[in-house]
This record gives C-alpha cells, sequence and structure tokens, in this order.
C-alpha cells in the first residue's frame, strides 16, 4: 500500500463527560476546516465525530469517569482520519454492536444507530475493541 | 401555556401541543429537552404533538431516540407525533431506523406546511 503523506495532525484529550460531545465536534470540525470541506461533508464528519464520542461517554464508561482520546490526521490527498479511542469497558461482540438498531441500553431510549450513522457518513469506519482495556474506533472520509 | 428553556420551548393549545427545539440534539442536550417534553406531554394530554425542528441546526442518533421515545409515550397517552421542519440530513437519520414503521410518528414532508 503506498503511503500517503500526512499535511497536519491534531491529538487532544477530553473527559468523557456529554456536554465534550459539542466541544470533540467543533474541534474536529475547526480542524478539518482548513481543507475547505463543503457544508455537507463537515456535517457528515461532525455527526460520525458525535456519534463515536457518545458511545465513549454512554457505553464505554457507562456515564462514569474517564477520557475521551481523539486524534485527526489530514492527507495530501485530502482524506480525513479520525480515531476515537477510550480505555473503557470495551465490545464483546463488535459484529453485533454494529448492527443497526442493536443497544446495549434501551432504558435510555438509545437508538442503536450510532455505527449505522457513522457507516453512513463516512467512506471506512473500523472498529478495535478489548474487553476490559478499551475501544478504537476510526473513520475515513475523503474530501471532494 | 408557553415554557421556554435554552433548547426547548413548549406551547399547549386546543389538544395540539406545539414543541420548538432549537440549537443541537445530542446526547448532551436530549436528556433535558426529553424531560421538557414529558412533563408537557404527560400534564396537558395532548392529541397531538408538533416536534418543530426548524431551528435545529444539528441531531445525531440520539435525536432518533429522542423522537422515537416521544412517539412511544404518546402511544401510551394517546397521542401522535409529527415530526415538522426536519432538514434533509435529520430526514435521512430518521429513515435509516425505520421511523415509518412507528404508527403514531408522522414525518412531514416539506409541503405540508408552507405559511
Amino acid at each position: 500500500m503506498k503511503s500517503k503523506s500526512v499535511t497536519n495532525k491534531i491529538s487532544f484529550n477530553l473527559p468523557a463527560i456529554s456536554v465534550n460531545e459539542g466541544v470533540c465536534r467543533s474541534t474536529v470540525g475547526v480542524f478539518c476546516a482548513q481543507l475547505n470541506p463543503t457544508i455537507e461533508e463537515l456535517a457528515d464528519i461532525k455527526c460520525a465525530v458525535s456519534e463515536a464520542v457518545t458511545n465513549c461517554i454512554v457505553h464505554a464508561y457507562k456515564n462514569a469517569l474517564g477520557t475521551i482520546y481523539i486524534s485527526v490526521t489530514l492527507y495530501e490527498d485530502r482524506t480525513v482520519k479520525i480515531e476515537i479511542r477510550d480505555k473503557g469497558c470495551g465490545i464483546a461482540d463488535i459484529e453485533r454492536a454494529r448492527q443497526p438498531l442493536f443497544t446495549t441500553d434501551p432504558q435510555s431510549e438509545r437508538s442503536g444507530m450510532g455505527f449505522s450513522v457513522m457507516e453512513t457518513f463516512t467512506d471506512k469506519l473500523y472498529v478495535s475493541s478489548t474487553v476490559g482495556k478499551g475501544t478504537k474506533v476510526t473513520l475515513k472520509k475523503r474530501l471532494s | 401555556m408557553t415554557k421556554e428553556n435554552a433548547f426547548c420551548r413548549t406551547q399547549y393549545k386546543n389538544g395540539v401541543l406545539n414543541v420548538s427545539i432549537k440549537g443541537e440534539i445530542d446526547h448532551h442536550t436530549a436528556i433535558k429537552t426529553r424531560e421538557k417534553i414529558d412533563e408537557a406531554m404527560l400534564s396537558n394530554r395532548p392529541k397531538d404533538v408538533i416536534l418543530d425542528l426548524s431551528a435545529v441546526s444539528f441531531m445525531d442518533s440520539s435525536g432518533l431516540g429522542l423522537i422515537i421515545g416521544r412517539a412511544s409515550l404518546g402511544q401510551e397517552i394517546g397521542a401522535s407525533v409529527r415530526v415538522r421542519n426536519a432538514s434533509e440530513r435529520i430526514k435521512k437519520i430518521l429513515s435509516m431506523a425505520g421511523v415509518c414503521r412507528i404508527q403514531n410518528l408522522i414525518i412531514e414532508k416539506d409541503k405540508e406546511n408552507k405559511k
């Protein structure tokens, strides 16, 4: 696989509290703005980030104390790679978790559509996880 | 009667509960919004609930849960729930979850409410 040049990268971490969902969206959005994405592309990215971050808060740490680790890498071919990591409970069955409408938390009105939304609004979605250790979600989107 | 907070305004009149949601609907804001709408639905017992999303600038799947949850509550109290002025993006997210299968939930097309 031909490696691509990285043009810019940011990494940040912040507490896994719900008020930071908007902070993550805005921060990633601001960083991606340097590539002049369309309004739609930016909205897609922010929505996907919002889903991944919400999963950290609601599921990974189950609203307990924890940290979300985010890095955003911009490549010369206008690909954006966003990695959202946590050190939470992990996902035992990733395939099942990625199924539309599946949720481990129906009482809280979780729609079970988080991964589906991420898949719809990005080009590639990778999920890796170890139970008891944490989860990493990688989103890739190539801007026009 | 009109009640307002930073994200959600409810107004009840003649059996219709109008709910205007403003700003971003995510997991964080959905919590208070849910409480506000539920309080208005349970105290007023409307026949119709209108969720006006014209001032919503962002919604992720937490908003989906919010809307579907209100439809569920609507079923309990005998109310229909209409989603009005949803953007194309929001309609796309709604359609992904197959909300058309929910009997008392109506996603209005743009033409239905031209003033």
